[in-house]
């Protein structure tokens, strides 16, 4: 087990080395000038050939990478051309808002998800089957960000029953900055009302950032419990007289959960892409509604520290995925 | 000699590929499924040419004293801040919406392709290599990379559309990766060689041909995708600029309206969801009809 989860470490590396290369290239080879974006737009010749010396921009590719690298291993991702503060910081400060999302979507996922995706299985080809099934060819045909305007014109401006932006309202303080997750911060400080309100701003947000994958997890948990329900080990266990609750939850989901597991993880990393949009609509403080902004002002520094947080967190959990299948699943070793 | 001539004109004169689409159509036709999509995007294409004749609107005129005008008869879809007929301006985002799907999948289906194929048929090293920086692209959330290749080259539908076919180009890689690896394996490659045959000639003749089918399966599979990405890109402000009639651009501008002319944004959207659910549902019904080894 040990040696499987050094082995699978150790091949990360390269991945992640992949990944810098890939981040630097675009930085550095692909725009005409990379000085002149790291400057902004509005700077005179003069200032971009400072930036040019000051940046290294003028040596070799090769060069520049091993710099770019040395800055990331010292945690120097640049600085922000809006204002000229460290990149890794801006993130930093950002990023609690976008985990809480994130893990509130894949909650939703998880808790909705596998529950549509049993109930399509057991009763497949009936009414839910069908009316899953087209819950989920609406889920991944729709546009996030489309989706978010017609829950806030709907919830919000409509029914008034959810506030429209935000991570509180504007009247509120934060609590007290313990992991930067505004629900849980409320929580470990008692105040019930705060946890309610923070609560209360995180549902639309996070339904929308969900809505997608739910949609992708209902399918696969679906398929994989429909493969698992024929298994002859199910019908050993029916035979047994065993009530049909014990077969679905005990026998035939616990087997059906390595792609299920996979789905999650993979989504995951796509709630960090569609975090991008989700933020942007609900004006929600977090690494996606940042990374847009840095669009507006052509912030090019702020994108890639963003594009970098958001691979490498990916592959961290790609990562996470695989070591979760050895411990499910103790067959499986590469 | 009469025998042989009798024998080819029992069969039809038609090619083997139109006979076999022929046939493909015929299943197709057959799955209500498909069916359902094909109709839509059919209905979308038909929108997209005709747009010119239907429309009842220039898509781009300005008419201020129109402006913000609910939907009525006189603008089904109501008017944008400018006093453009919305309705018009979605017509003509048919055109840019489906030629961008095209395009995208086009691009990477035929790089993906290419690169796939020489994986495969190479192996080796060249695989290995090949191979691993696929890895490097797919490690990233395909909207991430997406956006960060777009402002890298600068904002504008083209990039766009470059920065979207480069992020779907791993799929098809593998995906012809792994049947270049069976083909260069069969009888028919080895005699070619015998024959005298080049690589490139055996890539190109051979593996490629080969592939088309599940190519063409992923190709359907991953419009909606490309149709949705671009959207996306366009909704931040890295695709189609102003005044074009982008759906995910038109999106965008219609959120400053959103509280009080609920129409301008909603529209655009219905309709790429619409046209996405569309190819999903054909590409699903496509992939079940052509090749059944393919799973999402």
């Amino acid at each position: 087990m040990r040696s499987y989860i050094i082995k699978r470490l150790l091949a990360a590396i390269p991945v992640l080395l992949g990944v810098t290369l890939l981040t630097f290239l675009i930085s550095h080879a692909i725009p005409g000038d990379p000085a002149a974006l790291i400057v902004g737009p509005k700077a005179s010749k003069e200032a971009v050939e400072a930036i040019r010396i000051e940046h290294g921009l003028d040596k070799p590719l090769p060069i520049q990478y091993l710099r770019y690298m040395n800055g990331l291993l010292h945690g120097d991702m640049g600085q922000s051309i809006r204002n000229h503060r460290p990149v890794l910081r801006d993130l930093a400060d950002f990023f609690p808002a976008t985990l809480e999302l994130t893990l509130a979507s894949l909650f939703l996922c998880l808790a909705v998800g596998i529950p549509l995706g049993i109930l399509a299985a057991v009763y497949r080809n009936r009414l839910a089957d069908h009316i899953t099934r087209i819950i989920s060819v609406i889920g991944v045909s729709t546009p996030v960000f489309w989706l978010g305007l017609m829950l806030l014109l709907l919830l919000y401006r409509n029914l008034g029953w959810l506030p429209g932006s935000g991570r509180l309202d504007i009247t509120s303080t934060a609590p007290p900055g313990i992991t930067g997750l505004y629900t849980l911060d409320a929580l470990l400080a008692g105040d019930l009302g705060l946890f309610w309100e923070a609560l209360r701003h995180l549902i639309l947000p996070a339904f929308c950032l969900s809505y997608v994958y739910l949609a992708v997890m209902t399918r696969i948990v679906r398929s994989s419990m429909i493969a698992a329900l024929g298994q002859d080990y199910i019908i050993t266990a029916r035979a047994h007289g065993l009530s049909a609750g014990r077969i679905i939850f005990k026998h035939a989901f616990k087997n059906s959960l390595i792609p299920t597991i996979t789905i999650a993880g993979l989504s995951f990393g796509e709630l960090l892409g569609g975090a991008i949009l989700t933020e942007t609509i609900f004006s929600w403080p977090g690494m996606g509604k940042y990374v847009v902004d840095s669009i507006t002002t052509l912030d090019f520094p702020a994108i890639m520290g963003f594009t970098l947080v958001a691979s490498t967190a990916y592959v961290g959990i790609n990562l996470c995925v695989d070591i979760l299948y050895a411990l499910l699943n103790p067959r499986i070793r590469y | 000699m009469p025998y042989l001539i009798l024998a080819s004109a029992t069969k039809s004169t038609l090619p083997a590929w139109v006979r076999e689409l022929g046939l493909t159509l015929r299943i197709l036709s057959r799955n209500p499924s498909a069916v359902l999509g094909g109709m839509i995007i059919m209905t979308m294409a038909f929108l997209a040419l005709a747009a010119p004749f239907i429309a009842p609107y220039d898509p781009i005129m300005l008419s201020l004293p129109d402006r913000l005008q609910s939907p009525g008869s006189a603008h089904f879809f109501g008017t944008d801040e400018l006093g453009r007929d919305i309705f018009s301006r979605i017509l003509y985002g048919a055109r840019i919406s489906l030629t961008i799907g095209l395009l995208v999948v086009g691009v990477a289906g035929i790089t993906g392709s290419l690169i796939g194929a020489v994986a495969g048929y190479f192996g080796g090293v060249i695989d290995n290599v090949i191979m691993r920086c696929m890895d490097v692209i797919l490690s990233f959330p395909a909207l991430v990379l997406a956006l960060s290749l777009a402002a890298a080259m600068g904002p504008s539908l083209v990039n766009a559309i470059l920065a979207t076919a480069v992020v779907m180009i791993p799929k098809f890689a593998r995906l012809v990766r792994g049947e270049a690896l069976a083909i260069r394996e069969m009888p028919f490659v080895a005699a070619s060689r015998v024959a005298g045959a080049g690589h490139l000639r055996i890539i190109f003749r051979h593996i490629l041909p080969n592939c088309l089918n599940a190519a063409i399966v992923l190709a359907t599979l991953t419009l909606g995708d490309a149709i949705l990405i671009a959207a996306s890109l366009s909704f931040i402000g890295l695709g189609a600029q102003p005044p074009t009639p982008e759906w995910g651009a038109m999106i965008a501008s219609g959120r400053k309206f959103l509280m009080d002319q609920w129409w301008y944004a909603t529209f655009p959207g219905l309709f790429i969801l619409v046209t996405v659910i569309g190819f999903n549902i054909f590409g699903d019904a496509v992939r079940d009809v052509l090749d059944p080894r393919i799973r999402r």
